[in-house]
């Protein structure tokens, strides 16, 4: 590849990527004319010079990997981001994808299973020679693949807000990391709602009980008070004893932090209990309930709860509006969109840009040229890659509807920065 | 009935053992890339746990739902020595406390709790591996067999107790790396265990292993209290009241099922990399039995095919089909159960032995062999 190549096929890909939104609205008619444009592309990029680890990369298609559980427990949550995934994929390949090769993506199933994550992830990467891979929700399997990218030097692209204290270089972080989603949304709950009190709860493992940490010494330091912390654990259906607990200590704020199925009995025991989120007395502040969840616990037992996000499906902006219409387009219209799912579908998309940037598929040109890449099409809003990979996003708090949506409240001015290793947090 | 023979292995055992040996030893090292053999290596030390069935089960009567206990617990005590191994200071010096397992660091522990200290040592880890389940596995035998709990009770109760070990270990996240497990596992004294090589060595001791654990359960099956144990499987009063304490020779062989099932778990560690309490519940527990009946409860060599079948069948379906594989897998269960009640070595018996037997009682005759004519394994 010469030098001047290079330059003129990242303008193609950026032409290409501002028209995203007339390909999404506009139809076949915008494809085929982007499509034929691209194709010198593939000739000015040469298989040999942009792929010289022997990485599934052809003349005119390159293999990805996409690794969730689409059976188990965590089914119900990592089917959106497959979605999502294979949304973005679409779209790019419509585009004509990433220099001038179409994406092929081979789909392994963790299965809810931490080690089969790890051989899967083993599997994509020995065996498939995938070029990435979009992957992984929870925090174990994240855990359980880590050495496996890191032997195997593959990439992988983790859409999940998690509790930070990890920085790989063979990872892009697309959710969130703890301060992100914490320290706005406990400084937005005193500033407007005068909170003076917090009552922590979660399930039991490493992400929320790092995310109550932060939040515990966020509030400490605001001069404000914890009046108690508990964690129950993973599947727990008995919250009685805390709801009575918070009752006699009268908390200006529940602070949540129960994940998956718990969140179903969780928050239809608060309204039993006579817990009327919508008067805010407590208001209940959560940081685990996405959309995806409200359909699990029903709109109307979670009514009136802020959550602390840095995606709603209810934004108001073009990106958004784009792919929300796409998404149901593919999907299905009775589909609602999470915050992961968001950051599931900036996955792909980064990599292309990462890819364009590098002018090649091997993982270490696209891991140097992956920090600073920006997004402005992502639907969240802008977005950019921090050198510790992690990106830059904004925080929301939204407040529950009866319909299971979320409207948005509040979102910092500025893109508040990743810091997986908090200093004065940990 | 005619007498037994005395013999450690028949002819026929001795071929099927050469088999297995050939096939783990030659063929599959040879047709299977590092990558698959690496799999196939995992699924060998599930064949451990199988095989402890075999014995407690099949031979001695005794189900138990909960072998993912000492599977896990073996598997524990080698993560722990490699966790300590992996965690030096240097490694670790983005801690708050550098030196300590980064689980314990996230959990705010600044110290490493007194029951790891011994685990830095190998010497004392080796002999955890076995002993401390087998003692976990003591403890329940004389708890249940003194009380003459059996049967479906007794299921019933391994299986509470593979649920309890799993909420344990999962709610004291600081000591144990909770639902994470124990993750990133480098070296073993300084020996790097991911590269490729690593794992073809590690392969063939884990093949070795096996085979020590199999020549063990053939000699715990030829000898007197082998028989006792189907002696008391099939008329447990009757074996009573001759005299024989029937608790202690239960608890020996679910002992012996346990010892198995943790060097199985070790092994795991050492391959996979890492441990966590996902293969200690009761699903990967039932999965186990599963693995045992599919190769054929009574059938020592059984164990090890069943275990092989079984994963390799659920990695193939889930890589061709992985929206579906798991009603395949299903479907292969119901089909084995319905079809082939024992299992694989049940097929074997029924259709491959009578056609090869003429062909040892000619190689016999032969050999001119004093023995008494070989009937078959005891009471199968």
């Amino acid at each position: 590849m010469s030098d001047q190549d290079f330059p003129n096929g990242k303008k193609d890909a950026r032409a290409a990527g501002l028209s995203r939104r007339s390909v999404l609205l506009g139809g076949t008619a915008l494809t085929a004319s982007l499509f034929a444009p691209s194709f010198g592309n593939a000739q000015s990029f040469p298989t040999a010079e942009i792929n010289t680890t022997g990485l599934a990369v052809t003349d005119d298609t390159v293999t990805i990997g996409i690794l969730h559980s689409i059976t188990g427990t965590m089914a119900i949550s990592e089917t959106g981001s497959v979605q999502a995934e294979k949304l973005a994929i679409d779209q790019i390949n419509a585009m004509g994808g990433i220099l001038g090769r179409k994406i092929e993506y081979i789909q392994e199933d963790g299965a809810s299973d931490w080690p089969t994550f790890a051989e899967k992830a083993k599997k994509l990467l020995v065996n498939d020679k995938v070029a990435s891979v979009m992957g992984c929700w929870t925090s174990a399997s994240r855990k359980a693949v880590l050495p496996v990218f890191e032997q195997y030097n593959g990439f992988l692209y983790y859409p999940t807000f998690y509790e930070g204290l990890e920085q790989s270089p063979n990872v892009i972080y697309t959710g969130q990391e703890a301060t992100q989603q914490i320290i706005a949304g406990i400084d937005w709950v005193t500033k407007t709602k005068g909170a003076k009190s917090f009552y922590l709860l979660g399930s039991d493992y490493i992400w929320p009980r790092t995310s109550n940490k932060i939040a515990r010494k966020h509030i400490e330091k605001l001069g404000l008070k914890v009046v108690g912390e508990e964690y129950y654990p993973l599947g727990h259906t008995q919250f009685n004893s805390v709801i009575n607990k918070i009752r006699l200590k009268k908390p200006d704020v529940i602070y949540a932090i129960v994940v998956g199925g718990s969140n179903v009995a969780f928050y239809k025991q608060l309204k039993a209990a006579g817990i009327d989120m919508t008067k805010e007395k407590p208001l209940l502040l959560t940081i685990s309930v996405t959309e995806d969840e409200i359909r699990g616990i029903g709109g109307e037992n979670i009514e009136g709860a802020y959550a602390c996000m840095k995606y709603f499906q209810s934004l108001q902006n073009d990106n958004n509006l784009a792919f929300v219409k796409a998404f149901k387009e593919m999907w299905g219209e009775d589909m609602v969109i999470g915050d992961v799912t968001q950051a599931a579908y900036l996955g792909p998309w980064l990599w292309k840009a990462a890819v364009e940037k590098a002018g090649s598929f091997d993982v270490d040109k696209v891991r140097a040229a992956s920090p600073g890449i920006e997004l402005t099409t992502a639907p969240e809003g802008y977005v950019k890659v921090h050198e510790n990979h992690h990106l830059w996003s904004k925080t929301r708090v939204g407040r529950a509807k009866a319909d299971g949506q979320y409207e948005v409240v509040f979102e910092t001015a500025d893109l508040v920065e990743p810091d997986p290793f908090p200093e004065g947090y940990q | 009935m005619k007498p037994q023979s005395n013999r450690f292995m028949s002819m026929q055992e001795m071929v099927g053992f050469a088999i297995l040996a050939l096939l783990i030893f030659v063929i599959f090292p040879l047709i299977l890339d590092p990558f698959r053999l690496n799999l196939f290596g995992k699924y060998l030390t599930y064949a451990f746990v199988a095989l402890g069935l075999v014995l407690c089960w099949g031979a001695g009567g005794i189900l138990s739902l909960g072998q993912g206990v000492f599977f896990g617990l073996g598997g524990y005590c080698m993560a722990m020595f490699l966790k300590l191994e992996a965690s030096t200071p240097e490694n670790t010096k983005i801690q708050s406390t550098p030196g300590i397992p980064d689980f314990m660091d996230w959990n705010q522990l600044t110290e490493l709790p007194f029951w790891w200290q011994p685990f830095h040592s190998f010497t004392f880890t080796v002999i955890a591996v076995v002993l401390v389940p087998v003692i976990f596995a003591f403890i329940i035998g004389v708890a249940m067999f003194r009380r003459r709990v059996g049967g479906v009770y007794f299921a019933i109760i391994t299986q509470a107790i593979a649920a309890i070990m799993t909420i344990l270990i999962i709610g004291q996240q600081g000591y144990t790396g909770g639902v994470n497990g124990i993750t990133d596992l480098r070296t073993l004294m300084g020996w790097d265990i991911r590269t490729d090589e690593a794992k073809n060595i590690l392969y063939f001791v884990n093949g070795g292993l096996l085979f020590a654990c199999l020549f063990a359960a053939q000699y715990i099956r030829r000898s007197k209290l082998g028989r006792i144990l189907i002696a008391m499987r099939d008329q447990e009063d009757r074996v009573r009241f001759s005299g024989y304490d029937v608790a202690d020779f239960k608890t020996f062989v679910f002992c012996a099922g346990a010892a198995f099932a943790a060097i199985g778990g070790a092994m795991f560690t050492l391959q996979v990399g890492f441990m966590s309490p996902s293969f200690v519940g009761i699903v990967p527990s039932i999965e186990m039995v599963i693995f045992c009946a599919v190769g054929g409860r009574l059938s020592i060599l059984g164990a090890v095919y069943g275990a092989l079948v079984v994963n390799w069948a659920k990695t193939t379906f889930s890589e061709s089909f992985p929206e579906l594989w798991l009603l395949g897998l299903g479907a292969l269960f119901i089909a084995v159960v319905l079809a082939f009640p024992k299992g694989l070595a049940g097929l074997y018996d029924d259709f491959i032995a009578p056609r090869v037997k003429p062909l040892f009682d000619k190689l016999r005759s032969k050999s001119n062999s004093k023995d008494a004519d070989f009937v078959g394994a005891p009471a199968e």
